[in-house]
Order: structure tokens, then sequence, then C-alpha cells
């Protein structure tokens, strides 16, 4: 293990190239710009294509088409470019097509925003994408590596998300495992794809006869797409030494109160919880939704406190939604106040988040 | 004939579609991938769990072929895979809602064979106007009750030659040895390929399904579809335009039922003004690639 003192994402264009893809492919948007800036800079050293579309609505259907092809692939994005790539994530997982998207994450316009909250990948939810968020930079690296993994055994496209900003310019210490120990970890296989010596169709259209079964066979398989998350992070923390997290983190979680968050905002948490106020309980994979690890960390709460960067309008915050409807699965009672914060780039605070856990009912702050 | 597009699909009788698939794959053989995009040719030759294709083939979706077509073929390419990679797409999938992705497409020079069947409308939601449905057509949104569309056609083979692509070809279903000829000189070259093949809709145009080809004939020979190629650059007429007068070919069709004398006439005008200045064009023996 060898760090370096680099950006978020120049590590992770660093991790998706030695991960030796056959095709990346994307477009401009801030912040996730670095990385296919730095993937293109790179690519005569590693030979994989490398495709300059002219919208994210083509970056995410070369990536379709090249894994169709039987091609490992990778793009990344944010915010609006995420937003127009909605359509076509549903046909990437419908028809169960391995893939790779790093999400920096950004506010949504309008108004328009540069900066940082998770609305854009929090509204891909439905989308039947494995999505994992991360606390730093490290987190990204080791998560994209992974996701190569988990994606082509489950058959399940993997966003990972990290904060714009706050993790893809943050410049910190970094170890990007080498390529031939990622080859080792992450060797590609053969799957059925596009091939002149063996016709196959793929993406033929359904009658109601077979629509829904089709549907609930993809809903099985992100739900069993839990053991194979859970696999790759530990043979991942075996190989280069790094425990790895693979659906939640639960930080000085022994006190009555929790915070439950997710990304960097779950990191900073963890300074209000040395301060012996409350536990922490990062979410660390969205989807699979990881209900079981969860009622676990929250069995005999007194109160609960979610902090998130996104909303679903007219309803409240989504990662709150789940975690009450899991609440009431799980017969557990705690006190819950729901924190909608750190919209579009608004600081949230060490000071803010204590003042989070005296806060009742929800609350924008 | 080795039939690569295979029996049993879901088409209206007559379909000229349908007709020019067959041809199409029949031309180009087996060392083809299709990537087909949302539309009638899909939606008659899909349906799960059967399929008519011979061929490898992968649906996405309405608007993005042209760039699935970009990922499967630098997958091949980077995985040293056989294939020609072939798009059949619609003139609603090419003409409009996905031709940004066809034009990022044709700039990168991908190597990509692209086939859009022009049958002049979206066919499969029920025919509606689409930049390819020709002036004064009736379809279920520009109604013979607004006197059809008030607009031309786009010209989708000369707007990929303004990419510089190596070769954009127009043909017919009413020719298909000059159809199969160009899809076999276009395999043979690298780079963004077009052929824009134009295709009744038996249905849409209004027209009885035994005169498909007639009808397409007819639209050659008065000169309101021509063929020609721009190979490498260089504009060349397949045959000579056609000079026949439109009304033979209007009143074929019940969408042109409606049209008054002087929409007629007008359409009489723009076809006998195409033909100097193709010729002129041919003439000059301009270099589309040099326009850049
Ligand atoms: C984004 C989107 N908008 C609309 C549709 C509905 N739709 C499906 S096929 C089609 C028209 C296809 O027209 P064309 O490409 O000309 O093919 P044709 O049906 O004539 O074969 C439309 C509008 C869709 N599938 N996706
Ligand atoms: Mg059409």
């Amino acid at each position: 293990m060898t760090e370096k003192i680099m950006e978020g994402s120049i590590a992770v264009a660093h991790a998706v190239a030695r991960c030796s893809p056959d095709v990346v492919a994307a477009f401009p948007i801030t912040p996730s710009t670095h990385i296919p800036q730095e993937l293109s800079r790179i690519q005569p050293e590693y030979g994989f294509e490398f495709v300059p579309v002219e919208a994210e609505f083509s970056a995410i259907s070369a990536v379709f088409g090249a894994s169709a092809a039987g091609g490992r692939a990778f793009t990344a994005t944010s915010s609006q470019g995420l937003l127009l790539m909605h359509e076509v994530l549903f046909a990437a997982s419908g028809t169960r097509l391995p893939m790779v998207m790093v999400v920096a994450n950004r506010a949504i316009s309008a108004p328009l925003s540069i900066w940082n909250d998770w609305q854009d990948s929090i509204s891909q939810r439905d989308a039947g994408w494995i999505q994992l968020y991360c606390k730093n930079s490290q987190e990204t690296v080791d998560a994209t590596i992974q996701a190569f993994k988990i994606t082509e055994e489950a058959r399940i496209p993997v966003m990972v998300c990290f904060d714009g900003f706050y993790l893809t310019h943050e410049i910190s210490p970094i170890d990007v495992p080498e390529k031939k120990e990622i080859d080792a970890y992450a060797p590609k296989g053969k799957r059925d794809s596009l091939d002149v010596g063996d016709p196959k169709s793929f993406g033929c259209y359904a009658t109601p006869a077979y629509y829904q079964d089709m549907k609930k066979e993809q809903d099985d398989a992100l739900f069993a797409s839990a053991g194979i998350i859970e696999k790759h992070a530990g043979k991942f923390a075996e190989k280069f030494g790094r425990p790895q997290f693979a659906f939640i983190e639960e930080y000085k979680n022994d006190k009555d109160a929790a915070i439950i968050s997710m990304g960097s905002l779950a990191e900073e948490a963890e300074l209000v919880a040395d301060e012996g106020l409350a536990g922490v309980v990062r979410v660390k994979c969205f989807r699979p939704f990881p209900r079981d690890a969860l009622k676990k960390a929250l069995q005999g709460k007194k109160r609960v406190v979610i902090l998130e960067k996104d909303v679903s309008f007219g309803l409240g915050g989504a990662l709150a939604t789940e975690v009450k409807s899991l609440l009431f699965e799980a017969g557990l009672a705690p006190e819950v106040t729901s924190i909608i914060c750190g919209l579009g780039g608004k600081d949230v605070s060490v000071k803010n988040i204590k003042e989070a856990l005296q806060e009742k009912g929800s609350a924008w702050m | 004939m080795t039939e690569l597009f295979l029996k049993g699909h879901r088409a209206c009788a007559g379909c000229g579609s349908v007709l020019a698939l067959r041809y199409v794959l029949e031309a180009l053989g087996k060392d083809v991938i299709v990537v087909n995009a949302t539309g009638c040719m899909e939606i008659i030759s899909s349906q799960y769990p059967e399929s008519n294709w011979g061929v490898p083939y992968v649906h996405c979706l309405f608007e993005n072929t042209a760039s699935v077509a970009t990922g499967v073929s630098r997958a091949l390419k980077h995985l040293d895979k056989e294939g020609t990679v072939v798009v059949i797409g619609g003139d609603g999938a090419s003409y409009d809602i996905g031709f940004g992705a066809v034009s990022g497409a044709m700039e990168r020079n991908e190597d990509i064979l692209y086939v859009c069947y022009d049958n002049e409308a979206y066919a499969n939601t029920g025919l509606q106007r689409s930049g390819a449905t020709p002036f004064g057509s009736a379809t279920t949104t520009t109604p013979s009750e607004m006197g059809g569309k008030g607009e031309w056609k786009k010209n989708l083979t000369f707007i990929a030659a303004a990419h510089a692509v190596p070769y954009a070809a127009a043909a017919s279903v009413a020719f298909l040895p000059d159809l199969q000829a160009k899809l076999k000189k276009a395999k043979q070259k690298k780079g963004f390929r077009l052929v824009n093949v134009h295709a009744p809709c038996t249905v849409g145009w209004k027209i009885n399904p035994v005169k498909a080809v007639e009808v397409a004939r007819k639209a050659v020979e008065c000169g309101l579809w021509n063929l020609f190629e721009i190979d490498d650059g260089k504009f060349k007429l397949s045959r000579p335009v056609g000079e026949a007068p439109v009304a033979e070919y209007l009143k074929m069709q019940g969408r042109f039922k409606h049209l008054t004398p002087k929409q007629v006439e007008t359409i009489e005008e723009h076809a006998r003004s195409v033909k100097p200045e193709l010729e002129k064009l041919e003439k000059a023996n301009v270099n589309f690639q040099r326009f850049l």
C-alpha cells in the first residue's frame, strides 16, 4: 500500500484505468469533469477506448452498447448529466447489463447550482441500480474497484457516489492499488454478449405475460446483490488490507441517540459523536437498502436523527422515509427527527449538527 | 436468398420497411451486429421470447441508437471481436429525436453502418408527422383538415454529407439491386456510413398493400425521392432524376387525397427545380469533404 497526496477525482480516474475498462465514454460536467479529463490523459498508457461523446445521454448509451458487446465499460457524471441519463439507466438495469458509473454528487437546477447535495443520485434511486455513497476519496477508489466485480457478478449496474467538491476536489493521501493487483482481484470473465458466432437478441420487449415476471426477477437480483456486495468487500479487504464497510458503518454507536446520514456528511457527524452526544450510523449502500444491518444498528435507540442533502418534494427526506419504514417494519419506535440540510452547497457545520440533535419532527437547516 | 431476417414477423402486409430489412441483411451477410431503435421494425421482430433476427441484435431505446452502436463498435475494436455494426433506425429515430446522437457519431466518424428506413412518419405510434414527412402529407398530427404538413422534408443524406462522412447514400425499396450495391460498397468502408432507404408504409401512406413497391418507384420516377451517393465527398446520381408529373405519385396515396390543385402545383414546381440543381452538383464535381 502506497499512499500519495492526490485529488479525489484523479485517484478515481486512475483506479478506473487500472480496472482495465474496454470503453470509457463521458461528457464534462462540474464537479465530475476531472475524472474523464484525467482518463483521457492517461488513455495512451492504458489503451482503453475513450469516447468523448456529445452528451451524457450518449455517454451512458455508449456504455450500454459496450457492455452489450461484452466489454467492461465506465462513465462518470453529475447533476444535470445524470438526469439526462435517466431513461437509459432503466434500460441498462432492465437489460441486466454490467457497468460502473461514478457520480460526483451535485445539486439540480433550477435554480442552477454547481455545489454539492445528493438530489441527483437520490432522484435515480428507483432506476434499479446498486447505489453506494462514499465518505471519502479512499473509500470511493475502493468502492469503484469493487463495483466492477459486483456489477459483473450481479448483472446490475453500479453507481458509486461521492460528494462533489468536498471529495472530488479534496486533496488527501490516497492509495490506488496497482494494475496487476487489481487484475488479480478483478479479472474479466466471459458472459453472453453480441457475437457474430452466436447470434442472440438483447433488449426484446415483453407482453403482459412476461413483463412483471422480468421485473420481479430484476428486483430479486437487486436484493440478492447484497450477498455479492458483501463478498467482494470482504475479498477486497483481505487482498488490499483495508477494512471495508459493505452496507453501513457504525461509529461510537453505543448511545441512546443515533445520527443517520451518508457520504462525507456522516464523516463530519463523527466529530459530534466524538463529543459523546450521539452515535453515527452511516448508510453506505442505499440500494439495495440495508434493512437487516440497519435494524440491528438501531435496536434500543431512543432517538434517531436523520441528516440528508436531498428532498422528495411534498414528502420529506428520502433517507428519512426509508428509515421510518424500516423502523415500523422492525417494531422499533424511537423518536425520529428528519433534517434536510446542505442543499446546493449550504454549509453544514458541526454546530449545525449539534443543533439538529435538539430539533423535533422534521426541519430544514 | 439467404434470409437473415426470419419469417413470422408481425409487420403489416406489404410493409416497405420489412422489405428493406430483408434485402439489407441479405446484402450485408452474417457478420453484422444490429443495433435497432424503438419503432416498427423493433416491435414487429422482437417480442420476447421470439426474435426474427438471424444475426446478433440489440435494442435499447428510441433516441440513442447511434450512441449504443458507438459503444458496441468501440468495444468490438478493443476486444478484437468481428462484426460490422449496423444501425436500423426509422426516420423518427434518425431525423428527429435521435438526431443529436447521429450527428455526434458522424462527427466522430464512428465505425458504424447506419441504415435509416424512411417511411416518412412515426408509424409505430400511429402515424404522426416527422421531420421526414413530405410537404402536404396528411398525418395524424398534420391532418387533412389542416391541409397536411406545411413544411418540406429534411434531407438527412445531405446532412450526413455535411459531416464529411466517408459514405452517404439515398436508396429505395423499389430499386433493390441499387440498394444492395450501396450497402455492399458501404460495408467495405470504415467510419460512419449512412444508407437512407425510402420505404412506403402502406397504412400511413394509405396505399393498397400490393402497391408499396410501385409507389416507391413512382417517388423516384417523379423526382421526389432521388437515388444518389456521396462517396468520399463526391456526389453521384445513381440514375437520372425522374421527370414524371408528381400528380401520378400523389394520387396513388390517400395521405395526399386532400391536396388542392395549388398544393399539387407547388409540389410539382419543387420537384422540377430539383433536377437541374442535382445535375449541376454532379457536374461541378464538388467535394463535400472539403467544406470543413
Ligand atoms: C422518448 C420516447 N418518446 C416517444 C416514444 C414513443 N415512440 C415509439 S416509436 C415512435 C416513433 C418511431 O418512428 P420512426 O423512428 O419513424 O419509426 P417507425 O415507427 O416509423 O418504424 C415513438 C414516437 C418512445 N418510445 N420514446
Ligand atoms: Mg418512420
